[in-house]
């Protein structure tokens, strides 16, 4: 067991392609993180660099107290899981994941108990035999994980492993490496561009944009208080809607319509100069069609475009002043196309943020 | 008209004009066979030229060799020959001479496969981590490109007995050794293994070539697994790069032990199988076209053709395996 720990890391290609930029992140021991974020943000290069695959260009890694920036990756304890899987394809699903074992010089006898062990945890014990050419995606996916777990490392790092499987198969998977980290509570990091895989595997998540930690927190901190609009905007499904109003006061103006606000986002508003530009956002799932509602709620009015239904609940595509609204609302009530009706939103739940830097004005 | 104008008219014009005929020939042909036969005699039909080229000139010699090695040695025009048995194949196997040329033939097979091979997986796995890799790949494969003879020119100088001329020689004398007559020594099979060098020198790079392309080949994960596995540079060789390229050794190899079975050029203009350098095809060579015995000539290419026989079958076996992956 073992903490990771990215110091100021830096992982530079070439001059103008900076990977990862000067990642500060620590990784508790027995934690799951989870490195989210769109493709090419640079997760897969930060993986790489715990796991000793890429050279770091400056800063620390640190697994536990040790300092592993020059360690090979035979000597740091980790084990990963590629997206490709990288199975051995001469090699049998036993000496798959005995590879490790007999090149730790482990003797016969504990070689076969740990494989069959982690062979039962995964249910491969009737593939032993078979080659990986021989098996299903599903199948070889969990050799994949055998032969991480087998080692018994500090750290797993994990790199998409669930984006070659149909839908169906990876929400089971999903569950059963969560499953498999609450019986072994092994250091994880786990990488994915979901933020659902993200959201609901992660005790912790991080998100990365370009090179940069945009925010790391539990998946109930990202969604309450997302520190900017591109994490706002990345966390949840389906995603936040934003707005640009004008500050009047200590109330709001999008377009022609007036948002009255209250309580700490009405300060917030206040302390903005008076006609300046100030970007809010609101998920979808906290609107709801007001009908006279209490006093705590910021009303938007909109004209509705499309209606999606889902079954229980139905998806509003409508228009505000010129902005695209979307809201997650419970299908008893029948709205239809065209009509005009008003949106209530608690106000502790909308964001606001900074239009220039795009941060958000909650502390 | 230039009579050359003329063989290009011919070419372009008498070559389409015999294809189309032919292929209207065929269709005349297959109006005598019922409508449900016509599917399934038309591509033999087509293949018909093929095949008879094949046996006008590939087995029918073939055949004619086979017969040959079983008479005895006839006139100057190979009249008046005998039925005389295996005599030919009993003297290949107690004829000094042709011992020594099959013993010789061995150690071609053996260490030129041995040093190709391992030369060019050597280099492959090196030239594969560096940066100026196709340049070094290119300055290997070069001497492929040269012809034997060229080659065995150059090697000439190389093994010249006087240092002011062979290269070999004046290196030695820096380190004091006397000069050694590389190209002219019995003992030990000297010579034999110094015209393995030159054949070696320019055979590397094909091995390399091969090899390397079966290394690119290899999923680079494949590698890092291995080393987040825990294994050091040479057990990822071992574990992983070495059994991964073995089809891929498997086809150099065989390539170069048909080639060291047949090898004639380097030994013919260096030695010409003098000084313990014999081989079975030099040796035919000379039986052919010194001794004018067909018989013994034709003994030893039907020994050469079954020599190589279970190499083909293998490469064919491989072959077919690798389809039947696809
Ligand atoms: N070997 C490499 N050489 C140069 N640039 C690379 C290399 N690998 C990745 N990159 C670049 O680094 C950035 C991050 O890549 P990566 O870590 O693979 O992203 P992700 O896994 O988040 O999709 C991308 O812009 C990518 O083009
Ligand atoms: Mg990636």
């Amino acid at each position: 067991m073992a903490t990771v720990t990215f110091d100021h890391l830096t992982k530079r290609y070439s001059a103008d392609v900076v990977a990862v930029n000067d990642l500060n992140l620590e990784v508790g021991d027995g934690e799951f993180l989870c490195l989210v974020g769109p493709s090419g943000c640079g997760k897969t290069t930060a993986l790489r660099c715990v796991a000793g695959l890429e050279e770091i260009s400056d800063g620390e890694l640190r697994i536990g107290e040790r300092v592993v920036n020059d360690v090979p990756p035979k000597d740091r304890d980790i084990a990963m899981v590629f997206q490709s899987y990288a199975l051995y394809p001469h090699m049998s699903v036993f000496d798959n994941l005995a590879f490790g074992l007999k090149l730790r010089k482990t003797p016969k006898d504990d070689i076969k108990r740990r494989v069959d062990e982690a062979a039962a945890i995964l249910g491969l014990q009737k593939l032993l035999d078979r080659k990986p050419k021989a098996l299903s995606g599903g199948q070889r996916q969990r050799v994949a994980l055998g032969r991480a777990i087998v080692r018994e490392p500090a750290v797993f790092l994990m790199d998409e492993p669930l984006s070659n499987l149909d839908a169906k198969l990876r929400v089971q998977t999903r569950a059963e490496i969560a499953r498999l980290h609450q019986r072994l509570g092994t250091t994880t990091i786990y990488v994915t561009h979901d933020q659902v895989e993200a959201m609901t595997m992660g005790d912790r998540i991080a998100v990365m944009r370009d090179g940069l930690l945009q925010q790391a927190g539990t998946p109930q901190d990202l969604y309450d208080d997302p520190a900017n609009v591109f994490v706002a905007g990345f966390i949840g499904s389906p995603a936040m809607n934003f707005a640009t109003t004008r500050t009047e006061g200590e109330h709001l103006m999008l377009g022609e319509s007036r948002l009255e606000l209250t309580g700490a986002a009405a300060k917030a508003a206040s302390e903005r100069p008076r006609g300046s530009n100030l970007l809010i956002g609101f998920r979808p799932e906290h609107l709801e069609l007001a009908n006279g509602q209490g006093a705590d709620a910021v009303r938007i009015p909109a004209k509705i475009d499309v209606v999606e239904f889902l079954g229980n609940e139905e998806l509003i595509h409508a228009q505000s002043e010129g902005h695209e609204v979307v809201a997650l609302v419970p299908s008893d009530r029948k709205v239809s196309v065209g009509e005009s009706v008003e949106f209530a939103i608690p106000v502790d739940k909308l964001h606001l943020f900074d239009p220039e830097s795009e941060k958000s004005l909650a502390q | 008209m230039d009579p050359r104008l003329v063989t290009a008219l011919i070419v372009l014009i008498g070559v389409p004009a015999v294809l189309v005929g032919y292929i209207w020939g065929t269709e005349q042909v297959l109006k005598v066979f019922p409508e449900r036969v016509k599917p399934r005699v038309r591509p033999w039909l087509w293949l018909l030229p093929a095949i008879a080229f094949l046996f006008i000139f590939l087995v029918y010699p073939t055949i004619g060799t086979i017969v040959r090695s079983f008479e005895s040695k006839g006139n100057i025009l190979g009249e008046n020959t005998k039925f005389i048995g295996l005599d030919n194949y009993v003297w290949f196997f107690t004829d000094g001479r042709a011992l020594s040329a099959l013993k010789n033939n061995v150690l071609w097979l053996v260490f030129l496969t041995l040093f190709t091979v391992g030369l060019g997986l050597i280099i492959a796995v090196l030239v594969d981590r560096v940066r100026y890799e196709s340049f070094a790949k290119s300055i290997i494969f070069l001497p492929l490109a040269i012809s034997m003879v060229a080659a065995s020119v150059i090697w000439k100088f190389m093994y010249d007995y006087d240092p002011n001329v062979g290269t070999l020689n004046a290196v030695a004398g820096i380190f004091g050794a006397g000069p050694v007559n590389w190209a002219q020594t019995s003992g030990f099979s000297l010579t034999t293994f110094m015209l393995i060098i030159v054949m070696t020198w320019m055979w590397t790079g094909f091995a390399m070539v091969i090899i390397s392309a079966g290394l690119k080949g290899i999923n680079t994960e494949l590698l890092e697994a291995a080393r987040v596995d825990g294994a050091n540079e040479w057990q990822v060789f071992r574990g992983i790069i070495f059994p991964l390229l073995l089809p891929t050794i498997a086809v150099v190899a065989t390539t170069i032990i048909i080639t060291a079975l047949k090898a004639f050029d380097i030994v013919y203009t260096m030695t010409n199988g003098n000084f313990d350098t014999e081989v079975v095809a030099n040796l035919m060579y000379k039986e052919m076209f010194t001794n004018q015995n067909f018989g013994r000539a034709g003994a030893l290419a039907v020994i050469l053709l079954l020599a190589i026989i279970p190499i083909m079958a293998f490469n064919v076996r491989r072959f077919q395996a690798q389809e039947a992956i696809r």
